[in-house]
């Protein structure tokens, strides 16, 4: 009894700057709220963050990667999951992105050149996205044409980038590589000449956690506020949507506009992480990966898409040592399994069995 | 009668919220709406009625911009509109109800509601206009259900409800009362007057159920085969010869 008196003062206290923050990020359209969520979500976080304290650099680098896919994993969650916008093409923006960013950061020596290297790669991948989507959503392309143009562009990257092995494919000392990629691609690094901080290593690793944990919270809060709600009117339905006095197509151009900038981080950070990028991020295998992470988790729900992608990443790593190149198969079973019997995905399931989930 | 015909000057004059003026849609070789000359005054019930095909979900569908005329203009509260896209329309204070009930079939009746009503009304207050919302179309019970396991007539209600929470000067309803029973209509018949009365919406009905449009209508326009075919109060109407044959005859036989 004494616990539930707690919650009703916290209720009852709509000035306090907590809860004033709490209810932003809490809303119908996000999954998990209360005390006790955010009470295990701080003890998640409390974990993620002392993990390298206790694992070798290999697992620590390794778990961070996991984490990296999430950013590719938010926002096709975002366009696909909230505003239904069925991307095939995500990996576009996080190739593109990650392409620009060695290019920019090979010639631009130092740390700065990463940070301008980041910032202007992200840039590219929102201008090519908002391109892209211009052309669909302002085209009239009906809806499942936006699947075949989204994954024609990215195969067509594939082959182009693909064919770019000769000498002549340079961007300044940038070599594109062609399939075997681009290599010496300079880690990201933060301040200035000697005080600057390379991030490699457990530094990547913090890095990871923080933007991934600031871009949760973030779009919590996006998709919790009246744009959220618009969002998931058109996915809902866009004629009724759009007859509320809402300009869904401008709405669904920002989204996706916003998805490539995502993704397009993630893409930079991927790149950072390897110091290396070839054509297979725009091949079509790992163009269907988002997809079966995100519908796996639960593509309307952005934990569903985090927890999505960041487990079957990782089986899937598991898989393909013992399974070898049975691995895709079983992703693809997986895929038929969650679309047959899970259409929602396993994280809205999971919430509603746990104490205090939503029964409805 | 010289005093009422300045009144009916003056209402053209200054009361007109809606007017087309040949107004054309065709399909190829069909011509679904031909030269409707259609005039709304503020305030009014109005209600479209003629047989299947005679193009009033078209002349609705016109008028929301989800189609776009062949030739002729509208008028909406001054201005033309006939260039406006449908959110502009919707912005300038023009609300429909779809034929079919377009509900957010996997969202909440109270999220469905959420939708609309953010346009008008601030988040600090927005789930208590929800919950008057519900109430005022008898839907509090059923805020937490999905739009989708509601009765057809309680979906039918809840789109009325999300039309109307856009607080439009003209809404337009799409068969509001088809496939209800006969106490469903009658309590749609209440919500028609409410809206009419207490929020002054001006309204604009199409309808088969000739009982209905008894129990709303001021005044009645017939389309027959895309043409105003009879205009005036539903007693005009209803000892109307000719639309007796075309259309009422047809539905009492």
């Amino acid at each position: 009894m004494g616990g539930e008196t707690t919650t009703t003062v916290d209720h009852s206290a709509p000035d306090g700057t907590l809860s004033r923050l709490r209810s932003r990020l809490e809303g119908p359209n996000t999954l998990g709220e209360g005390r006790a969520f955010w009470l295990g979500f701080t003890a998640l976080l409390g974990l993620l963050l002392v993990y390298p304290l206790f694992r070798s650099s290999y697992y620590v680098s390794n778990t961070a990667y996991l984490l990296v896919s999430a950013f590719l994993g938010l926002s096709l969650c975002l366009v696909w999951g909230y505003t239904g916008i069925f991307s095939f093409g995500q990996v576009a923006f996080y190739g593109i992105a990650g392409y620009t960013f060695g290019i920019v950061s090979i010639n631009v020596t130092g740390p700065v050149g990463t940070v301008v290297g980041l910032v202007v790669a992200v840039a590219v991948a929102g201008a090519f996205a908002f391109l892209v989507g211009y052309f669909m959503f302002y085209g009239g392309v009906s809806d499942v044409y936006v699947a075949i143009i989204t994954l024609a562009v990215t195969l067509v990257l594939n082959t182009f980038m693909g064919q770019t092995a000769g000498e002549a494919w340079a961007v300044g000392a940038a070599r594109l590589g062609g399939f075997n990629g681009m290599t010496e691609i300079p880690s990201l690094a933060l301040g200035v000449g000697d005080t600057a901080i390379t991030i490699t290593d457990a530094a990547f690793y913090y890095f990871v956690v923080g933007t991934l944990l600031v871009t949760y919270l973030g779009l919590r809060v996006l998709v919790n506020s009246d744009i959220g709600y618009v969002m998931v009117g058109i996915r809902e339905n866009q004629d009724r949507t759009e007859l509320f006095g809402y300009n869904t197509q401008k709405v669904k151009l920002g989204v996706f506009t916003f998805g490539g900038v995502l993704a397009g981080f993630g893409g930079v950070v991927y790149a950072s992480w390897g110091n290396y990028i070839d054509p297979s991020v725009f091949g079509i295998t790992f163009a269907a990966l988002p997809i079966i992470w995100v519908a796996t988790g639960g593509r309307k729900w952005l934990g569903g898409a985090i927890i999505g992608t960041f487990a079957v990443t990782f089986v899937s790593q598991k898989l393909s040592v013992f399974g070898g190149q049975y691995s895709l198969v079983i992703l693809g079973a997986l895929l038929l399994f969650v679309i047959l019997v899970l259409p929602e995905g396993f994280v809205p399931q999971l919430a509603r069995r746990l104490p205090g989930g939503d029964e409805s | 009668m010289t005093a009422s015909e300045r009144e009916v000057t003056d209402a053209d004059a200054t009361d007109s919220l809606l007017r087309t003026e040949g107004l054309t849609k065709r399909f190829g070789g069909l011509v679904a709406v031909d030269d409707v000359n259609l005039n709304i005054d503020r305030g009014e019930i109005r209600c479209l009625i003629g047989p299947n095909g005679a193009g009033k979900s078209t002349l609705l569908k016109l008028l929301v911009g989800q189609l776009t005329p062949s030739e002729g203009t509208i008028h909406y509260d001054g201005t033309d509109i006939t260039a406006f896209s449908q959110h502009e329309r919707a912005r300038s204070g023009l609300s429909m109800k779809f034929q079919v009930p377009a509900v957010y079939g996997d969202l909440s009746v109270r999220q469905n509601v959420h939708i609309p009503l953010q346009r008008s009304v601030d988040r600090g207050r927005i789930g208590a206009a929800i919950d008057e919302t519900l109430a005022d179309f008898g839907l509090l019970d059923a805020a937490e259900t999905r739009a989708t396991d509601l009765s057809h007539g309680q979906q039918q209600w809840l789109e009325i409800a999300m039309a109307a929470a856009l607080d439009p000067d003209l809404l337009l309803l799409d068969e509001p009362a088809a496939g209800m029973s006969v106490r469903e209509t009658e309590r749609t018949a209440e919500y028609v007057h409410r809206l009419n009365e207490e929020r002054d919406m001006t309204l604009l009905v199409i309808e088969h159920d000739i009982d209905f449009v008894r129990s709303i209508a001021q005044s009645v326009t017939v389309l027959h085969q895309g043409k105003v075919f009879a205009e005036g109060t539903i007693e005009d109407i209803e000892n109307d010869p000719e639309v007796r044959r075309i259309y009422l005859g047809e539905v009492r036989e």
